[in-house]
């Protein structure tokens, strides 16, 4: 039984600005994603990289193209709609973190799980779980003012992977690590991937990290350049975890 | 859901301290200043209007001297003990008449001397003025007629000269002249206009003219009218009456005066209402500077709070649960404000009114005007700006600057 794929970006554009300051962050994009698989997106700074992950996470919406989750058009959907998508399947790690300021560490894991009606000590149990998946246990208690820009970024991961989503969105997130950590991170997210079926999608400029993943899709001017998965537009991948396709809520 | 939003909303006002504490006092400062400014006022008014119905509203002053002095008038001749006798005949509209007289004096007792005004009247004053009899008797008969040297003494006046001792029977000198105390006046305390009521002696008017003034005149009439209603009809009769005694050609002004104190009372009456609209305007505007404060704070944190609402959008918060927990937030900070600011009104009244010795009134309705509006004020700066960002895409919040 094979369902509709996870994602599909159809002739995706997303346009800034107007006249002169016009700028077309994604130029007619078009990418596939099917469940289990684990994608690294390069390109240049500026190609639309992160343009296209908003996109795919449900955080911004085209202006014009479709988007496909799971077969259903997010652009029919309205935002209370969108948040539950986002809610039900979706974990998302910033390039900038994002943290909540005078807020620790652990109640910032803690939070995307207060909206999944998750019990406060059972909220505490998973947060430090998540925080020890990336190392920071330690610093559970310590406000983002109080770490370093490494820790916050492990932070915010911990928070992308407490929720156990179906699919991770990961901009740059080993992008301030130092070389041990980004191996660790990038074992976790491999991990997380194999054994746990989350699909992840992760923004990187460095090649060494597009090693851990299935598949890579290079962007150019706000369209994919090239696709490690050749024929991806033929659905010849081997699909894991055909459990996964819940259908929408 | 709603529990671990009110939770949170709370852990929001805490991991914020600075900015709900500033809130709170802006809400805290208008609600108090308010509550405060028209509490005061309403004492005030209340402490006029109860000093003036002690008074008796149905009194009339006559008093010699026109009004309004006109270039060519000399001084009036004063007024006889036969115009209070006359008023008292003729006039239907008046139930008591008292003439009196007074001038100030020295008052030894023992080693003790005290400097106070003598009146010198007849019985129906302590009526027509609202005194009553605290110890002893007032005057008999035969005291007044007779010109007896005897006094009843004002409550400062025994308390300056006697102390807790009894003073009836004693003897003290007004000025020269020997007199045996009879009475005590209860006391009555301070005038609206801050004079003390208390600090007189009173002698009858027939030994206050031969033993003290040497002379027959009258400074002052007081009168009562049979009733509150009356006091228009009583005024323009007196007033008549001495024209005639005083053979007023019909060109020529008053050469006396008759004063209703129903009118005095209205005039206060008008001038403290427009005290009281004074402080509650003061208190509109710190109330105004309190809200422009709450709007302020509010919309200086709107980015930090924009992008913290995409970002808990972007995790998975629904646009209404967002709200809620703002809602809740700028709620708790409102009500808890006011209340604050409704105890510290209060107090401050409390204090303010002891101190001044007006009377404490709750006003509830000015209470709950300036609680909803500060409440108005706090919801709507934290609410609105919220609502606004719970609209927009997650991102486009997140990026907000
Ligand atoms: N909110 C915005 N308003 C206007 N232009 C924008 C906005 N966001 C992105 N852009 C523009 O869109 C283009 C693509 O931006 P994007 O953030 O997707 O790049 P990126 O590939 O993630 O780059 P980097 O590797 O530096 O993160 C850039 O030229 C950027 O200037
Ligand atoms: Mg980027």
């Amino acid at each position: 039984m094979s369902g509709p794929p996870l994602v599909e970006l159809r002739d995706v554009t997303k346009v800034y600005g107007q006249g002169e300051s016009e700028v077309r962050a994604l130029a007619g994009a078009n990418l596939r994603i099917d469940d289990g698989e684990f994608v690294a997106v390069m390109g240049a700074s500026g190609s639309g990289k992160s343009t296209c992950l908003n996109v795919v996470g449900c955080l911004d919406q085209p202006t014009s193209g479709a988007y496909l989750f799971r077969g259903v058009d997010v652009g029919a959907l309205d935002l209370d709609q969108l948040a539950l998508l986002r809610k039900h399947y979706l974990g998302f790690v910033f390039q900038s973190y994002n943290l909540l300021a005078r807020t620790t560490a652990v109640e910032n894991v803690e939070l995307p799980l207060i909206y999944r009606g998750v019990s406060a000590s059972e909220r505490r149990a998973r947060a430090m779980q998540a925080l020890s998946d990336v190392g920071l246990e330690s610093r559970a208690k310590h406000t983002p003012a109080e770490l370093s820009g490494g820790q916050q970024q492990r932070v915010a991961i911990a928070r992308a992977i407490v929720t156990a989503p179906q699919m991770l969105l990961a901009d740059e997130p080993t992008g301030n690590l130092d070389s041990a950590r980004k191996v660790d991170i990038m074992n976790l997210l491999v991990d997380l991937n194999r054994t746990r079926k989350i699909t992840i999608v992760m923004v990187t400029h460095e090649p060494d990290m597009a090693e851990y993943t299935t598949r890579t899709v290079l962007f150019k001017d706000g369209v994919v350049e090239s696709d490690s998965k050749p024929g991806a537009e033929d659905r010849t991948v081997v699909r894991s975890g055909s459990d996964q396709s819940k259908g929408l809520p | 859901m709603i529990w671990a939003t009110i939770l949170m909303a709370i852990r929001e006002i805490r991991r914020n301290t600075m900015r709900s504490i500033l809130t709170t006092l802006g809400i805290v400062i208008g609600v108090g200043s308010v509550i405060a400014m028209v509490t005061l006022g309403r004492g005030a008014t209340a402490k006029i209007t109860a000093d003036i119905a002690s008074m008796g509203t149905n009194l009339l002053i006559v008093m010699p001297g026109a009004e309004r002095r006109g270039p060519t008038s000399g001084a009036a001749s004063p007024l006889k003990l036969d115009d209070a006798r006359a008023i008292e005949r003729e006039v239907a509209a008046v139930s008591k008449v008292a003439p009196t007289s007074g001038r100030s004096a020295l008052v030894v007792y023992g080693n003790k001397n005290y400097n106070t005004g003598v009146t010198g009247t007849t019985n129906e004053y302590f009526a027509v003025r609202g005194f009553t009899m605290a110890l002893g008797q007032s005057f008999s008969d035969a005291q007044l007629q007779g010109g007896t040297p005897v006094c009843i003494l004002g409550a400062t006046v025994r308390k300056e000269l006697f102390g807790p001792q009894d003073p009836i029977g004693a003897t003290l000198r007004v000025g020269a002249v020997p007199c045996t105390v009879v009475g005590v006046l209860s006391s009555k305390g301070q005038s609206t206009f801050g004079s003390d009521q208390d600090d007189f002696i009173v002698m009858p008017l027939s030994a206050f003219h031969r033993r003290i003034a040497g002379n027959t005149d009258v400074n002052t009439i007081f009168v009562s009218a049979v009733s509150d209603k009356a006091t228009t009809k009583a005024k323009e009769q007196i007033s008549l009456l001495m024209r005639e005694r005083r053979h007023l050609a019909a060109a020529q002004q008053d050469d006396f005066m008759v004063q209703d104190m129903k009118e005095i009372s209205k005039t206060l009456g008008n001038v403290t209402g427009a005290l009281t609209a004074l402080l509650g305007a003061i208190a509109g505007v710190s109330l105004l500077v309190g809200g422009i404060g709450i709007m302020n704070i509010m919309l200086v944190s709107v980015t930090e709070r924009t992008r913290e609402i995409g970002l808990r959008l972007a995790i998975g918060a629904r646009g209404s649960e967002v709200l809620l927990q703002f809602l809740i937030e700028a709620i708790t900070l409102s009500t808890l404000g006011g209340a604050i600011g409704v105890l510290f009104g209060l107090g401050i009244s409390l204090a303010a009114t002891r101190a001044l010795k007006l009377p404490f009134t709750v006003v509830p309705d000015i209470i709950l005007i300036a609680f909803a509006f500060s409440a108005t004020v706090g919801v709507a700066f934290g609410f609105l700006p919220a609502r606004k960002a719970s609209r927009l895409n997650p991102i486009a919040a997140l990026r907000h600057e």
